[in-house]
């Protein structure tokens, strides 16, 4: 059994609008395991990019609150967590990368300052900034004749130096933004960005598409976070690009043993990318399992339909396949099940009450009663 | 090939027109209810009517005539008989100050619509004809637009001549630029909107695209500055006549009593108060209207 | 980071001077134009204004001396040769003193009155627009919206006798210390510490020089029309800067910001501050013309020494030579002052290009 990393229970986000209540996520369950990449899938609207935000308590505070549930990271629940302890968990536990990189990243900042602030805010240099100092005066080292007295010289400070390792003095200011200049390139350098030294210079406008998104992958990794969130992360860049930053967030995830947290629309994505998948549908998980059983044994209604509506390049079609009706009103949902108004397999129970999650094969869940009866 | 009959038969005259109005009639609900949501635009609103109504009705409303002194009742404090005192040669100042709004909301919309007409129409033609016309008439705004509106009015009254007509012409040749410039700017980023390419398309003429498409699409910014500069108008309007470059002596102007009130400001304070505070009354509804009317039809707050 | 003052900006301030040059121009002709439109050419240069007893002769002297006989557009090219070498006509109104003394002598006060003006506009306007904006909806919201509407809608000129009445007369009458009626600074104080000129500011002056009498009674001059003058001024500040600052908080990177798990502090004043502060600096330079336009009205209630009190009794005498002289100034420094918002903002956004 694979170890939980975060475990997301009966998760209830309203939105109090002049309209009525928006209930965007009613009743999430989920699990994300160390090391794994999950996808959340939906299409929009359905609550994915929602669950995100409730995740970070990013949710604007009017008109939406987090109205139940529990997310729990590593045995705490978030939810009970002071603004305060939740700021320390944010971009070092726990960081986002969102859609657009040209609106998400401000402009009117360095990429390196941008990056910088993270690790300024979560992280502290002593250790970095005495390493520096060491590596310094090893440099000079170098530079001079061993037996010469500067050479003794240097060698005893960074003697010196060494022994304070284990309890660094508190660095002065400058030295701390050296350090996190240089950690800076580093993560740059751990994304592939191109001339790092050079884009930490640069303004968002000055780069191109996918180097932003790069640039905010970065800031997200910085501190080596438990969990990324990857939020629609490639849908604003072009295919090519879409495809790089893909094989890039793989490559990491190998690379620094985070779990990602995939959201999209794209099930090309997920098939590429997630090791298990989650359905989303009006603000539920529909169905909840490995990408492999997914795809080739999809059980919930919607989910077949989702796959039957892609279209097929081996085959000949005549028309495209779609699900006949239309996402509903997340103010006045339709009672039971949410998907009932537009599901072929429609009984009695499923105007009723909402199917709980059942577990017909081992590892994968569906919300369908299809599967199982109350009670089960 | 015989006549088909057209299923959508062709409405013709009032009923089509009330068809083609309707989403927008939709539109102005949705907008008057919004603004009913916030009580300051609606004091705005109310302000604006009792003194539009106060211009209208004040023949009946004042007690005494715009001219009526009396002269044994010179520099009184208010009373029940004078509301808000008396001048220095008598007048009744609670009704001058009424006579005195004819005066001011009139010149306000004069020159607000004048300008917003002569502005509009040149704004419109600069910006669809474009090339050399429209540089020109870029330079020619530009060269309005370099003087602050007070002292650029000030001298162009000084030429004409003090009197508050030659104010209110002032006034509009210092406000149309501004008007030119919106408008200028609004059709050349309607131009490239696709549906204006669409009405090309079909071969409609230019005259019918700025009237039918443009215009209607570009009311709104010209509705808030319109009520806005209503505001800018009177407090200009006022500055001029208490320096002395409108109203003449003894005129019912807000401006002009408050130039004769400061010779006795300590003594009769209430001489320059009252109107004042008709100013500052006025043109904050103004305001009031005017920013709720922009906050009301911002596009990305209407959901 | 850019450096100081990077090549392209200096490409761009001399683009941008040499681009002044046409609506320079243009200011001059209207000038001209206005000037020709105000009373008799002849009775411009006559001293003292003494139109009467003029003989034949004399008059024959004038149009010949100042070229009032020729073609219009010659009379033009006069007029703009003689700008370009410093003889900008003679005012009449101001005891027939040359035009350029008459501003030598006259726009060091208004622009210590209008620099007062704009420093208090921006010291109070920026804060309290932020806070203004960040407890939206709040009473301080509600109350500091309210102040600032009063501020757009108010007479200025009103409001200053409102000033001078409670601030002068009320707290004399009522025995308190009470703020000076009107002037720029104590005549009997100026006559026992005279004070040496350096910049021609009273307030600076007098702190270079030590002369604290006059430092303190020029300081208590400017409070009240300073005050007066800026209130507008201040209040569209505000205005602006709360507005901007809502529109900026709603951009998708402060979201990002916050997901860093950077304070509320640091979002706001390193993240959303730089951004919203691009449009203020704009409005700023408009408000430049409206700082000018009060500063008539401004100093002819407080009896201040400045440009716009000379202006106006110019207007009121058809003193041609102070009008067209008052005229240009005016527009070349509302022009210059848009110039510098300009390269603030250039400052401030590195998205311009400078190219």
């Amino acid at each position: 059994m694979p170890d939980i990393l975060m475990s997301i229970r009966n998760l209830r986000t309203y939105f109090y609008t002049y309209a009525g209540v928006v209930k965007a996520l009613d009743g999430v369950d989920l699990e994300i395991y160390k090391g794994e990449t999950l996808g959340l899938v939906g299409e929009t609207g359905c609550g994915k990019s929602v669950t995100a935000l409730s995740i970070m308590q990013l949710v604007p505070n009017p008109p939406g609150r987090i109205v139940s549930g529990q997310i729990l990271l590593e045995g705490e629940d978030l939810l009970k967590k002071s603004e305060e302890e939740m700021r320390k968990i944010r971009g070092a536990k726990i960081s986002m990368v969102f859609q657009d990189p040209m609106t998400y990243i401000n402009p009117v900042l360095t990429i390196g300052d941008q990056i910088s602030e993270v690790i300024l805010l979560h992280q502290d240099l002593r250790k970095e900034v005495l390493a520096m100092k060491i590596e310094d005066l090893r440099r000079k080292l170098e530079k001079v004749e061993p037996t010469s007295g500067s050479a003794r010289d240097f060698n005893s400070k960074i003697e010196e130096l060494e022994k304070k390792m284990n309890d660094p003095p508190k660095p002065s200011k400058s030295d701390v933004k050296k350090a996190a200049l240089k950690k800076t390139i580093e993560t740059l350098k751990l994304v592939r960005m191109p001339y790092p030294e050079r884009v930490v210079k640069q303004y968002p406008h000055e780069l191109s598409g996918g180097m932003r998104q790069r640039a905010m992958i970065a800031m997200a990794l910085s501190c080596g976070p438990s969990l990324l969130i990857a939020d629609e992360a490639t849908t604003a860049l072009d295919v090519t690009v879409q495809a790089q930053i893909l094989q890039l967030l793989n490559e990491l995830k190998r690379e620094i043993g985070a779990s990602i947290l995939i959201i999209t629309h794209d099930l090309g994505i997920v098939a590429e990318m997630c090791d298990r998948v989650g359905v989303m549908y009006a603000g539920v998980i529909v169905e909840y399992t490995g990408t492999k059983a997914l795809f080739r044994k999809p059980l919930h209604p919607y989910t077949q339909g989702l796959l039957r509506s892609i279209p097929k390049l081996h085959k000949e079609m005549e028309r495209l396949e779609i699900i006949p009706g239309s996402v509903p009103n997340l103010i006045y949902p339709p009672p039971g099940c949410r998907f009932h108004p537009r599901c072929l397999y429609i009984m009695e129970m499923c105007k009723k009450e909402r199917p709980p999650m059942f577990e017909p094969e081992e590892g994968h869940y569906v919300a369908c009663y299809l599967y199982g009866q109350r009670g089960n | 090939m015989a006549q088909l009959k057209s299923p959508l038969k062709m409405k013709s005259g009032l009923s089509k027109w009330r068809e083609d109005l309707e989403p927008q009639v939709r539109e102005l609900r949705f907008t008057i209810y919004l603004l009913r949501q916030s009580p300051l635009v609606v004091a705005g609103f109310i302000l604006m009517f009792a003194f539009v109504s106060m211009a209208i009705f004040a023949p009946w409303i004042t007690p005494y005539g715009p001219e009526e002194r009396i002269w044994e009742a010179k520099l009184q404090p208010p009373s029940s008989q004078h509301f808000f005192g008396t001048d220095e040669s008598g007048g009744d100042i609670f009704s001058r100050i009424i006579w005195a709004s004819q005066l001011d909301l009139a010149i306000a919309v004069i020159v607000v619509a004048t300008a917003m007409a002569i502005g509009s129409v040149m704004g419109a033609v600069s910006g669809f004809l474009g090339g050399k016309i429209d540089e020109v008439m870029m330079r020619i705004t530009d060269i309005f637009l370099a003087f602050p509106a007070l002292i650029l009015a000030m001298t162009i009254a000084a030429a004409l001549g003090r009197n508050l007509t030659n104010l209110t012409i002032a006034l509009i040749i210092v406000w149309w630029p501004a008007y030119a410039r919106l408008i200028r700017g609004q059709v050349l980023s309607e131009r490239e909107k696709l549906y204006v390419e669409a009405a090309r398309a079909v071969g409609a003429p230019t005259r019918r695209i700025i009237f039918r498409h443009v215009l209607p699409n570009s009311i709104y910014p010209l509705l808030i500055n319109a009520t806005l500069d209503l505001g800018g108008v009177i407090l200009t309007a006022a500055g001029l006549s208490f320096i002395g470059f409108g109203a003449g002596a003894g005129i019912a102007e807000w401006g002009r009593m408050i130039a004769d009130g400061r010779n006795y400001l300590f003594q009769s304070p209430w001489m320059a108060t009252f109107p004042g505070l008709a100013i500052l009354l006025s043109a904050l509804a103004m305001n009031l209207v005017g920013d709720g009317l922009r906050d009301v039809l911002d596009p990305r707050l209407r959901r | 980071m850019r450096e100081a003052f990077p090549m392209k900006m200096k490409d761009y301030i001399i683009r941008r001077l040499l681009l002044l040059i046409p609506v320079l121009i243009g200011i001059s002709m209207v000038t001209f134009t206005l000037s020709h439109m105000i009373g008799d050419p002849v009775a411009a240069y006559l001293p003292g204004g003494a139109v009467e007893r003029i003989r034949e002769q004399q008059i024959q002297q004038i149009i010949k001396a100042h070229h009032l006989d020729e073609p219009i557009y010659m009379q033009y090219w006069y007029y703009v040769n003689d700008i370009m070498h410093g003889d900008w006509g003679v005012s009449r109104s101001d005891h027939d003193r040359p035009v350029v003394v008459s501003i030598q002598n006259y726009f060091p006060a208004t622009f210590e009155l209008t620099s007062v003006a704009i420093v208090v506009s921006l010291l109070m306007g920026i804060p309290i627009g932020i806070v203004s904006a960040t407890k939206k909806d709040k009473p301080v919201d509600h109350a500091t919206r309210l102040f600032s509407l009063t501020g757009i809608s108010i007479p200025i000129f009103w409001f200053a006798l409102l000033l001078q009445y409670l601030f002068f007369y009320q707290f004399k009458i009522n025995k308190l210390p009470y703020l000076p009626l009107e002037g720029r600074v104590d005549d009997f104080v100026m006559i026992f510490h005279p004070l040496r000129t350096v910049t021609g500011f009273y307030i600076l002056d007098s702190i270079i020089t030590g002369n604290w009498p006059v430092l303190i009674s020029s300081v208590s001059h400017i409070v009240l029309p300073g005050f007066a003058l800026a209130y507008a001024t201040l209040a569209l500040i505000t205005r602006m800067m709360r507005s901007s600052m809502l529109e900026v908080l709603r951009q998708d990177y402060i979201t990002l910001a916050k997901s860093k798990g950077l304070s509320e502090r640091v979002v706001i004043y390193k993240h959303a501050l730089k951004n919203a502060m691009i449009p203020t600096v704009t409005v700023t330079g408009l408000a430049f013309g409206g700082l000018l336009a009060g500063a008539v009205l401004t100093e002819t209630v407080f009896a201040w020494p400045g440009i716009g009190r000379w202006a106006t009794g110019a207007i009121l005498t058809d003193d041609i030579g102070a009008i067209m002289g008052f005229t240009l100034l005016i527009a070349v420094v509302y022009v210059l002052a848009n110039l510098i918002v300009d390269l603030i903002y250039a400052a401030l956004d590195p998205r311009i290009k400078l190219g």
